[in-house]
């Protein structure tokens, strides 16, 4: 709520501000999307006796330009409604930073993105945001993050500097949502290793650099974990998971060599807490076909290893797996394309498929026709929670 | 001839200095032409621009794409650029950042605004469509006088008085074509006409260029590129304006953090 009040007193100072200023530039863009799910069949747990579901989202952005583009504002609000799931039906502001250029530096404040790292089925160094969980199950939707950013550019690469105040959490999908474990995750009863708890400030600095064909990021985090445990917990008479978010320090590594048609891709951690220390990584290797068989097209061939030390103890789903990924690019003037994908889990001998494509239709409209399959047999494999949630999705998306 | 002795090693100089007058190769001739060409363009230092471009198929159907370019000139290397894409709009905010050389690989990131993400990508993909259009990535990038090896054809009338007739050889395996065949007009070195031969050597397409404009009293650019595929029937053009030179661009105007905010 503090958050949101902070948010909405800004944007009232917003026009006598940029009033003020001699000459501000205003750009309005956005996007609308509506997205049908299609089940094969109910789900395993009550309140998911559905096999479709219908969800609407706005992200419009408004962006502000003034000093010749030295200051600029940028406010992206974001809002889901969801058919079934109250969890799904969710707000957020994506967007609502101030960013002010020097000559060797930048000043970013307020709610931001910001990504880290280089792999395409894992995106295990990418901490500074919370994810979006009820989103999509690939873990790209991000939480906006309160934070003061200072970047620094010089000859031996870039240096970032964050002061995170303000932690988010996770969202998870509630007991009408499908895509989720048997125990639902109760999110108004997370607990905190810290005190502070929600407003415990976490630090983060990230060197990155460009040599030759090799692109490296090396950090450093300190703070709430991102990553919750989820504890079972007697609540109101019912069993439920609790998320619990530790203190962590950790420091990471991602690197990606570019050569000829080749991308060799690495990130690893190594991760602290009161409870555990433990090392993780994901690796691997992009090669990309070019003009296949006499076309324009491209083909992409993905291999990438996912691994944790924790073993299947680890509350990472790519503990010992090992995904393959072809993406097909038409290079066409609809801009179609086509990706498929298979994560296999080697401890639990289970996989989850998934393709996607996509293709624009005017100038403005984009569609997207995405399906997962999810097959897993052992009790003690996470996955086995959603083996009844094989689904296809349609997106249709309105940009303005 | 014993070279020791200071005439004779005068004699030998004398005679290689005058050798391409006496007796120019076309090959020599080729090279000549377009070094001459690239170095009546140097010294810019920085150059920023707006594109439109008009994409075409057989049935006549229109797509568009609207962008916005940087470049830097370096010295002893290939230019650096950033683009940023306004239209369509569901790639609006995406941004390309490129370091081009003469010979090898050029650097190139791409910004994807929904993730926020900066990806280093291969730059091998030199033959493919820019966009979806009927420009190769290739095409769109800056002359350089080591990209080809050259050989000169003939003089021949052309729109606006006398051309320089050229081939040019791709000297990267990489490329889409064998050969491409450029028209300059003798009075200013101006690009008036590319053919494109595919692997096949058969003709591809055809690059015409018109309203040219000068700026600084001395770079040449054309406000419109027309390139014709003979092959597919599709067709794009480009439409270039708000041209400015020596605004002032820097090397940090050209880096990760640039590209993550070009827009």
């Amino acid at each position: 709520m503090g958050k949101k009040a902070l948010a909405i007193s800004l944007l009232a100072l917003l026009p006598a501000f940029a009033g003020a200023a001699e000459d501000v530039l205003f750009e309005f863009s956005g996007k609308v999307d509506g997205e049908f799910r299609g089940y094969q069949q109910d789900g395993q747990f009550t309140g998911q006796d559905y096999r479709s579901s219908l969800s609407l989202a706005l992200e419009p952005e408004f962006y502000w330009e003034w000093n010749d583009g030295v200051d600029s504002l940028t406010f992206t609000p974001f809002y889901r409604h969801d058919q079934r799931d109250d969890e799904r039906s969710h707000g957020d502001i994506r967007d609502f930073s101030w960013v002010h250029v020097g000559d060797d530096w930048e000043l970013r404040t307020g709610l931001r993105k910001v990504f880290w790292g280089v792999t395409e089925f894992q995106h295990l160094v990418d901490v500074i945001n919370q994810t979006d969980a009820v989103e999509d199950s690939d873990g790209e939707d991000k939480l906006g993050q309160m934070m003061v950013n200072l970047s620094l550019v010089r000859d031996w690469g870039i240096v970032d500097l964050f002061v995170l105040p303000g932690f988010r959490e996770r969202t998870f999908a509630g007991e009408d949502g499908r895509l989720r474990s048997g125990l639902v995750v109760d999110t108004d009863a997370a607990e905190y290793e810290s005190g502070a708890g929600e407003n415990h400030v976490d630090t983060a600095v990230r060197w990155s650099h460009s040599v030759d064909v090799y692109d490296v990021g090396l950090h450093w985090f300190r703070g709430t974990n991102r990553d919750p445990l989820l504890e079972p917990r007697m609540r109101a008479g019912q069993m439920v998971l609790v998320p619990v978010y530790e203190q962590i320090d950790q420091l990471g590594l991602d690197a990606q060599a570019t050569i000829d048609s080749w991308l060799w891709k690495l990130e690893t951690l190594w991760r602290r807490s009161d409870r555990e220390k433990y090392a993780a990584l994901q690796g691997g290797v992009e090669y990309t076909f070019y003009g296949i068989r006499e076309s324009v097209a491209d083909l992409g061939v993905l291999l990438e290893y996912g691994w944790d030390e924790r073993g299947t103890d680890a509350t990472a789903i790519f503990q010992n797996d090992l995904s393959v990924g072809a993406r097909v690019t038409l290079n066409d003037a609809a801009s179609t394309e086509f990706l498929a994908g298979v994560a296999y889990d080697l401890d639990y001998d289970s996989n989850s498929l998934f393709v996607e494509a996509s293709r624009r239709f005017g100038d403005s409209w984009k569609v997207s026709l995405d399906g997962r399959v999810f097959d897993a047999n052992d009790p003690a494999d996470p996955l086995v929670n959603v083996s009844q949630d094989d689904m296809i999705q349609l997106t249709v998306e309105r940009y303005f | 001839m014993k070279l020791s002795n200071p005439v004779n090693l005068f004699l030998a100089a004398v005679l290689v200095v005058s050798t391409p007058l006496m007796a120019q190769s076309p090959e020599e001739r080729g090279l000549e032409i377009s070094q001459e060409a690239k170095l009546r363009d140097l010294g810019w230092r920085d150059m920023q621009a707006a594109m439109n471009m008009v994409l075409r198929n057989k049935q006549g159907q229109e797509s568009l794409r609207e962008m916005r370019l940087k470049s830097l000139e370096q010295e002893n290397d290939g230019d650096k650029s950033l683009t940023v894409f306004d239209k369509p709009r569901d790639v609006k905010g995406t941004a390309f950042l490129s370091f081009s050389h003469p010979v090898g690989a050029d650097d190139q990131w791409l910004y994807l605004p929904a993730l926020k993400r900066v990806k280093r990508i291969a730059s091998r993909n030199k033959s493919g469509p820019f966009m979806g259009s009927e420009f190769a990535y290739e095409d769109m990038s800056s002359f350089e006088i080591e990209k080809y090896t050259y050989r000169y054809l003939r003089d021949e009338a052309c729109g606006i008085g006398e051309c320089f007739v050229v081939e040019q050889y791709p000297v990267d395996k990489h490329s889409g074509y064998t050969r491409r065949i450029v028209w300059l007009d003798k009075a200013e070195y101006r690009v008036l006409k590319t053919e494109f031969y595919d692997r096949k050597d058969s003709l591809l397409k055809t690059l015409t260029f018109a309203g040219y404009q000068q700026y600084l009293n001395k770079y040449w650019r054309a406000d419109e590129q027309k390139m014709v595929n003979h092959q597919n029937g599709k067709s794009t053009e480009l439409e270039w304006s708000d041209y400015q030179f020596r605004s002032g661009l820097k090397e940090s105007d050209f880096n990760k953090n640039s590209l993550k905010r070009a827009r």
